[in-house]
Protein backbone atom coordinates (compact mmCIF):
# COMPACT_ATOMS: atom_id res chain seq x y z
CA UNK A 1 0.00 0.00 0.00
CA UNK A 2 1.18 3.65 -1.20
CA UNK A 3 1.91 5.88 1.53
CA UNK A 4 -0.44 8.36 1.75
CA UNK A 5 1.67 11.29 1.55
CA UNK A 6 3.64 10.33 -1.40
CA UNK A 7 2.00 12.64 -3.50
CA UNK A 8 3.45 14.67 -5.57
CA UNK A 9 0.86 16.20 -7.76
CA UNK A 10 -1.30 16.77 -4.45
CA UNK A 11 1.52 18.25 -2.47
CA UNK A 12 2.31 20.93 -5.26
CA UNK A 13 -1.69 21.76 -5.35
CA UNK A 14 -1.01 22.13 -1.89
CA UNK A 15 1.48 24.46 -1.63
CA UNK A 16 0.33 26.37 -4.55
CA UNK A 17 -3.35 26.76 -2.96
CA UNK A 18 -1.48 27.77 0.36
CA UNK A 19 0.92 30.65 -1.43
CA UNK A 20 -2.14 31.53 -3.54
CA UNK A 21 -4.56 32.21 -0.02
CA UNK A 22 -1.03 34.05 0.97
CA UNK A 23 -1.37 36.29 -2.08
CA UNK A 24 -5.01 37.10 -1.14
CA UNK A 25 -4.77 37.57 2.66
CA UNK A 26 -1.58 40.07 1.37
CA UNK A 27 -3.68 42.31 -1.38
CA UNK A 28 -6.20 42.63 1.40
CA UNK A 29 -9.38 40.22 -0.19
CA UNK A 30 -9.93 39.11 3.19
CA UNK A 31 -11.43 42.24 4.26
CA UNK A 32 -13.94 41.99 1.01
CA UNK A 33 -14.68 38.69 2.07
CA UNK A 34 -15.41 39.73 6.01
CA UNK A 35 -17.04 42.62 4.48
CA UNK A 36 -19.46 41.03 2.75
CA UNK A 37 -20.32 37.99 5.46
CA UNK A 38 -20.96 40.05 8.34
CA UNK A 39 -23.98 41.94 6.74
CA UNK A 40 -27.04 40.01 5.60
CA UNK A 41 -26.67 39.37 1.62
CA UNK A 42 -29.73 40.20 0.40
CA UNK A 43 -28.91 38.49 -3.03
CA UNK A 44 -28.23 35.06 -1.45
CA UNK A 45 -31.66 35.60 1.15
CA UNK A 46 -33.70 35.78 -2.23
CA UNK A 47 -34.55 40.07 -1.83
CA UNK A 48 -32.30 41.29 -4.47
CA UNK B 1 -16.73 1.84 24.89
CA UNK B 2 -19.49 1.19 22.09
CA UNK B 3 -18.06 1.68 18.02
CA UNK B 4 -20.55 3.32 16.07
CA UNK B 5 -21.19 1.26 12.71
CA UNK B 6 -19.71 2.50 9.87
CA UNK B 7 -23.11 3.36 8.18
CA UNK B 8 -23.67 5.57 10.96
CA UNK B 9 -20.51 7.10 11.37
CA UNK B 10 -20.87 9.65 8.39
CA UNK B 11 -24.98 10.99 9.35
CA UNK B 12 -23.43 11.57 12.96
CA UNK B 13 -19.90 13.42 11.45
CA UNK B 14 -21.99 15.35 8.99
CA UNK B 15 -24.68 16.33 12.11
CA UNK B 16 -21.63 17.41 14.20
CA UNK B 17 -19.77 19.65 11.82
CA UNK B 18 -22.91 21.60 10.67
CA UNK B 19 -24.19 22.39 13.90
CA UNK B 20 -19.91 23.13 14.42
CA UNK B 21 -20.39 25.80 12.25
CA UNK B 22 -23.38 26.80 12.64
CA UNK B 23 -23.42 27.50 16.57
CA UNK B 24 -24.77 30.96 16.55
CA UNK B 25 -27.81 29.78 17.78
CA UNK B 26 -29.14 33.46 19.01
CA UNK B 27 -29.31 34.46 15.17
CA UNK B 28 -32.15 32.08 14.51
CA UNK B 29 -33.87 33.00 17.42
CA UNK B 30 -33.73 36.83 16.75
CA UNK B 31 -33.31 36.75 12.92
CA UNK B 32 -29.69 38.24 12.98
CA UNK B 33 -26.60 36.94 11.59
CA UNK B 34 -23.32 36.80 13.41
CA UNK B 35 -20.64 39.42 12.79
CA UNK B 36 -17.24 38.22 14.24
CA UNK B 37 -13.60 37.87 12.55
CA UNK B 38 -14.59 34.35 12.08
CA UNK B 39 -16.48 35.17 9.25
CA UNK B 40 -13.02 35.82 7.22
CA UNK B 41 -12.34 32.83 6.65
CA UNK B 42 -14.14 30.27 4.30
CA UNK B 43 -15.74 26.59 5.83
CA UNK B 44 -15.36 24.24 2.77
CA UNK B 45 -19.18 23.64 2.24
CA UNK B 46 -21.82 25.81 0.82
CA UNK B 47 -22.71 27.00 4.03
CA UNK B 48 -24.22 30.44 3.22
CA UNK B 49 -22.52 33.39 5.43
CA UNK B 50 -26.23 35.00 5.99
CA UNK B 51 -27.24 31.60 7.71
CA UNK B 52 -28.23 33.20 11.17
CA UNK B 53 -25.95 30.40 13.07
CA UNK B 54 -22.95 30.66 10.60
CA UNK B 55 -19.79 31.31 12.52
CA UNK B 56 -18.01 31.34 8.54
CA UNK B 57 -18.22 31.77 4.86
CA UNK B 58 -19.21 30.63 1.96
CA UNK B 59 -16.18 29.76 -0.41
CA UNK B 60 -18.88 30.77 -3.47
CA UNK B 61 -20.30 32.91 -1.83
CA UNK B 62 -16.90 34.51 -0.71
CA UNK B 63 -15.56 33.94 -5.14
CA UNK B 64 -18.27 36.14 -6.57
CA UNK B 65 -17.77 38.80 -3.73
CA UNK B 66 -14.19 39.54 -4.32
CA UNK B 67 -14.90 38.97 -8.37
CA UNK B 68 -17.85 41.17 -7.78
CA UNK B 69 -15.53 44.38 -6.14
CA UNK B 70 -14.37 47.17 -7.57
CA UNK B 71 -10.99 46.17 -6.21
CA UNK B 72 -10.33 43.09 -7.60
CA UNK B 73 -10.88 40.77 -10.96
CA UNK B 74 -9.50 37.51 -9.35
CA UNK B 75 -9.94 35.78 -5.66
CA UNK B 76 -6.21 34.18 -4.68
CA UNK B 77 -7.92 33.56 -1.19
CA UNK B 78 -10.68 31.48 -2.45
CA UNK B 79 -9.15 29.76 -4.86
CA UNK B 80 -6.31 29.18 -2.76
CA UNK B 81 -8.49 27.92 -0.59
CA UNK B 82 -10.55 25.70 -2.72
CA UNK B 83 -6.88 24.47 -3.85
CA UNK B 84 -5.69 23.40 -0.77
CA UNK B 85 -9.11 21.65 0.45
CA UNK B 86 -9.24 19.80 -2.55
CA UNK B 87 -5.88 18.47 -2.75
CA UNK B 88 -6.07 17.58 1.02
CA UNK B 89 -9.39 15.75 0.15
CA UNK B 90 -11.25 16.61 -3.17
CA UNK B 91 -14.72 16.33 -3.12
CA UNK B 92 -14.82 13.65 0.55
CA UNK B 93 -16.37 17.76 1.73
CA UNK B 94 -19.54 16.71 -0.48
CA UNK B 95 -19.97 13.34 1.84
CA UNK B 96 -18.95 14.32 4.83
CA UNK B 97 -18.44 18.15 5.62
CA UNK B 98 -21.31 20.15 3.62
CA UNK B 99 -24.25 21.48 5.11
CA UNK B 100 -26.88 20.82 2.19
CA UNK B 101 -25.50 17.67 1.17
CA UNK B 102 -26.47 16.43 4.10
CA UNK B 103 -29.80 17.72 4.20
CA UNK B 104 -30.17 15.87 0.88
CA UNK B 105 -28.52 12.52 2.28
CA UNK B 106 -31.66 13.13 5.13
CA UNK B 107 -34.50 13.54 2.40
CA UNK B 108 -33.39 10.52 0.07
CA UNK B 109 -33.57 8.49 3.55
CA UNK B 110 -37.33 8.96 3.20
CA UNK B 111 -39.09 5.74 1.63
CA UNK B 112 -40.54 6.30 -1.86
CA UNK B 113 -42.02 3.90 -4.22
CA UNK B 114 -38.72 3.63 -6.36
CA UNK B 115 -35.33 5.32 -6.09
CA UNK B 116 -33.45 6.23 -8.95
CA UNK B 117 -29.92 5.42 -9.45
CA UNK B 118 -28.72 4.95 -12.55
CA UNK B 119 -30.24 7.72 -14.82
CA UNK B 120 -30.13 8.22 -18.49
CA UNK B 121 -29.94 12.24 -18.24
CA UNK B 122 -27.32 11.81 -15.84
CA UNK B 123 -24.83 11.91 -18.17
CA UNK B 124 -25.65 15.14 -19.98
CA UNK B 125 -26.85 16.39 -16.73
CA UNK B 126 -23.43 16.51 -14.92
CA UNK B 127 -22.18 18.84 -16.92
CA UNK B 128 -24.69 21.53 -15.79
CA UNK B 129 -22.45 22.20 -13.01
CA UNK B 130 -19.80 23.30 -14.93
CA UNK B 131 -21.64 25.81 -16.67
CA UNK B 132 -23.07 27.20 -13.42
CA UNK B 133 -19.40 27.71 -12.04
CA UNK B 134 -18.27 29.17 -14.93
CA UNK B 135 -21.30 31.81 -16.20
CA UNK B 136 -23.05 32.23 -12.68
CA UNK B 137 -20.14 32.33 -10.37
CA UNK B 138 -17.12 33.31 -12.28
CA UNK B 139 -18.15 35.52 -15.55
CA UNK B 140 -21.58 36.96 -14.72
CA UNK B 141 -20.40 39.00 -10.92
CA UNK B 142 -16.92 39.80 -12.98
CA UNK B 143 -18.14 40.87 -16.32
CA UNK B 144 -21.55 42.64 -15.52
CA UNK B 145 -21.08 45.28 -13.05
CA UNK B 146 -23.45 47.94 -11.89
CA UNK B 147 -22.75 52.17 -12.20
CA UNK B 148 -20.80 51.99 -8.74
CA UNK B 149 -18.22 49.00 -10.66
CA UNK B 150 -20.19 46.06 -8.08
CA UNK B 151 -20.90 42.81 -9.61
CA UNK B 152 -23.86 40.70 -8.34
CA UNK B 153 -23.55 37.52 -7.00
CA UNK B 154 -25.65 35.61 -9.61
CA UNK B 155 -25.46 32.32 -8.22
CA UNK B 156 -26.35 33.56 -5.30
CA UNK B 157 -29.46 35.69 -6.06
CA UNK B 158 -30.46 33.64 -8.92
CA UNK B 159 -29.55 29.63 -8.35
CA UNK B 160 -28.39 28.85 -4.77
CA UNK B 161 -31.17 26.85 -2.98
CA UNK B 162 -28.73 26.20 0.07
CA UNK B 163 -28.74 29.73 0.62
CA UNK B 164 -32.42 29.91 0.86
CA UNK B 165 -32.59 26.78 2.98
CA UNK B 166 -30.00 28.43 5.49
CA UNK B 167 -30.43 31.83 5.11
CA UNK B 168 -33.46 32.81 3.47
CA UNK B 169 -36.15 31.00 4.98
CA UNK B 170 -35.02 31.42 8.78
CA UNK B 171 -34.02 35.00 8.41
CA UNK B 172 -37.31 35.84 7.12
CA UNK B 173 -39.66 33.60 9.25
CA UNK B 174 -37.60 35.51 12.16
CA UNK B 175 -37.41 38.50 10.82
CA UNK B 176 -40.47 40.40 9.82
CA UNK B 177 -38.39 43.61 7.93
CA UNK B 178 -37.23 41.21 5.78
CA UNK B 179 -40.40 39.31 5.50
CA UNK B 180 -41.78 42.64 4.68
CA UNK B 181 -39.17 43.08 1.70
CA UNK B 182 -39.67 39.37 0.02
CA UNK B 183 -40.78 39.74 -3.47
CA UNK B 184 -40.60 37.69 -6.81
CA UNK B 185 -36.73 36.46 -6.64
CA UNK B 186 -37.76 35.42 -2.93
CA UNK B 187 -40.41 33.14 -4.54
CA UNK B 188 -38.28 32.01 -7.23
CA UNK B 189 -35.44 31.07 -5.31
CA UNK B 190 -37.90 29.04 -2.61
CA UNK B 191 -39.23 27.04 -6.33
CA UNK B 192 -35.56 25.91 -6.70
CA UNK B 193 -35.37 24.94 -3.27
CA UNK B 194 -38.46 23.12 -2.85
CA UNK B 195 -37.57 21.33 -6.52
CA UNK B 196 -34.47 20.21 -5.24
CA UNK B 197 -35.84 18.80 -1.83
CA UNK B 198 -38.47 16.95 -3.67
CA UNK B 199 -35.71 15.60 -6.24
CA UNK B 200 -34.02 14.75 -3.22
CA UNK B 201 -36.55 11.86 -1.99
CA UNK B 202 -36.36 9.48 -5.31
CA UNK B 203 -32.90 10.78 -6.52
CA UNK B 204 -29.32 10.75 -4.70
CA UNK B 205 -28.14 14.12 -4.12
CA UNK B 206 -29.45 15.90 -7.52
CA UNK B 207 -27.54 19.34 -6.60
CA UNK B 208 -24.80 17.60 -5.99
CA UNK B 209 -24.74 15.87 -8.77
CA UNK B 210 -25.93 18.73 -11.30
CA UNK B 211 -25.83 21.99 -10.23
CA UNK B 212 -23.00 22.12 -7.52
CA UNK B 213 -20.44 24.80 -8.64
CA UNK B 214 -18.29 23.53 -5.03
CA UNK B 215 -18.72 20.17 -6.28
CA UNK B 216 -17.61 20.90 -9.56
CA UNK B 217 -14.17 22.66 -8.07
CA UNK B 218 -13.50 19.77 -6.10
CA UNK B 219 -14.13 17.25 -8.07
CA UNK B 220 -11.22 18.33 -10.41
CA UNK B 221 -9.46 17.65 -7.93
CA UNK B 222 -10.62 14.18 -6.58
CA UNK B 223 -7.87 12.11 -9.23
CA UNK B 224 -4.53 13.86 -7.32
CA UNK B 225 -5.83 14.66 -3.68
CA UNK B 226 -4.34 12.96 -0.85
CA UNK B 227 -7.42 11.11 0.08
CA UNK B 228 -7.77 8.90 -2.43
CA UNK B 229 -9.69 5.69 -2.94
CA UNK B 230 -7.96 2.34 -3.95
CA UNK B 231 -8.51 -0.70 -5.09
CA UNK B 232 -6.47 -3.82 -4.32
CA UNK B 233 -6.98 -5.87 -7.39
CA UNK B 234 -5.80 -9.07 -5.85
CA UNK B 235 -8.04 -9.12 -3.14
CA UNK B 236 -10.89 -8.25 -5.23
CA UNK B 237 -13.71 -10.60 -6.00
CA UNK B 238 -15.49 -8.82 -8.75
CA UNK B 239 -18.41 -9.63 -6.67
CA UNK B 240 -19.63 -5.73 -7.81
CA UNK B 241 -21.18 -4.75 -4.11
CA UNK B 242 -19.16 -1.72 -4.04
CA UNK B 243 -21.11 -0.74 -7.81
CA UNK B 244 -24.73 -1.80 -6.16
CA UNK B 245 -23.80 0.30 -3.03
CA UNK B 246 -22.88 3.46 -5.17
CA UNK B 247 -25.91 5.86 -5.07
CA UNK B 248 -24.85 7.66 -7.53
CA UNK B 249 -23.83 4.99 -10.28
CA UNK B 250 -20.00 5.35 -10.26
CA UNK B 251 -18.08 2.20 -12.01
CA UNK B 252 -16.36 1.91 -9.25
CA UNK B 253 -14.40 -0.92 -10.18
CA UNK B 254 -12.78 0.96 -12.59
CA UNK B 255 -12.99 4.32 -11.44
CA UNK B 256 -12.30 4.80 -7.87
CA UNK B 257 -11.91 8.78 -7.86
CA UNK B 258 -14.28 9.92 -10.45
CA UNK B 259 -14.93 13.61 -10.35
CA UNK B 260 -18.13 12.52 -9.29
CA UNK B 261 -17.52 10.93 -6.34
CA UNK B 262 -18.71 12.53 -2.98
CA UNK B 263 -16.44 10.06 -1.11
CA UNK B 264 -18.97 8.57 1.16
CA UNK B 265 -17.46 5.27 1.70
CA UNK B 266 -20.43 3.32 0.85
CA UNK B 267 -18.52 1.46 -2.03
CA UNK B 268 -15.82 0.44 0.73
CA UNK B 269 -18.41 -0.02 3.45
CA UNK B 270 -19.85 -2.83 0.85
CA UNK B 271 -16.39 -4.03 0.10
CA UNK B 272 -16.47 -8.43 1.73
CA UNK B 273 -13.21 -8.55 1.59
CA UNK B 274 -11.36 -5.04 2.42
CA UNK B 275 -9.93 -4.86 -1.49
CA UNK B 276 -11.32 -1.01 -1.70
CA UNK B 277 -9.61 1.26 1.16
CA UNK B 278 -8.73 4.96 1.38
CA UNK B 279 -5.19 6.57 1.46
CA UNK B 280 -6.35 7.35 4.64
CA UNK B 281 -7.06 3.69 5.94
CA UNK B 282 -3.34 3.03 4.36
CA UNK B 283 -2.04 5.76 6.48
CA UNK B 284 -3.63 4.27 10.11
CA UNK B 285 -2.98 0.94 8.72
CA UNK B 286 0.64 1.48 8.48
CA UNK B 287 0.74 3.72 11.57
CA UNK B 288 -0.65 0.77 13.63
CA UNK B 289 2.21 -1.50 12.43
CA UNK B 290 4.94 0.50 13.07
CA UNK B 291 3.53 1.00 16.27
CA UNK B 292 3.42 -3.15 16.91
CA UNK B 293 6.72 -3.67 15.89
CA UNK B 294 8.22 -0.86 18.30
CA UNK B 295 10.15 -3.02 20.75
CA UNK B 296 7.73 -3.39 24.10
CA UNK B 297 4.43 -2.79 22.36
Amino acid sequence: MKHAISNRKATALLIAGILAMMTGFYRGEVATVLEKAIVICLECVGIG
Amino acid sequence: MAKVKPRLRRPWFQAGFTALTNSHVSGFINGQIYTGSTKAACVPGLNCYSCPGALGSCPIGSLQAVLGSRDYSVSFYVIGFLAAVGALIGRLVCGWLCPFGFVQDLLYKIPFARKFKGLKADRVLRWLKYIVLIVFVVMLPMLIADVTGMGDPWYCKYICPSGTLMAGWPLLATNPALRGAAGFLFKWKSAILIAILFLSVPIYRPFCRWFCPLGATYGLTNKVSFYKLKLDSSSCINCGRCEQACKLGIPVLTEQNSVECIRCGDCKNACPTGALYSTMDAFAASKKAGKSCQPGA
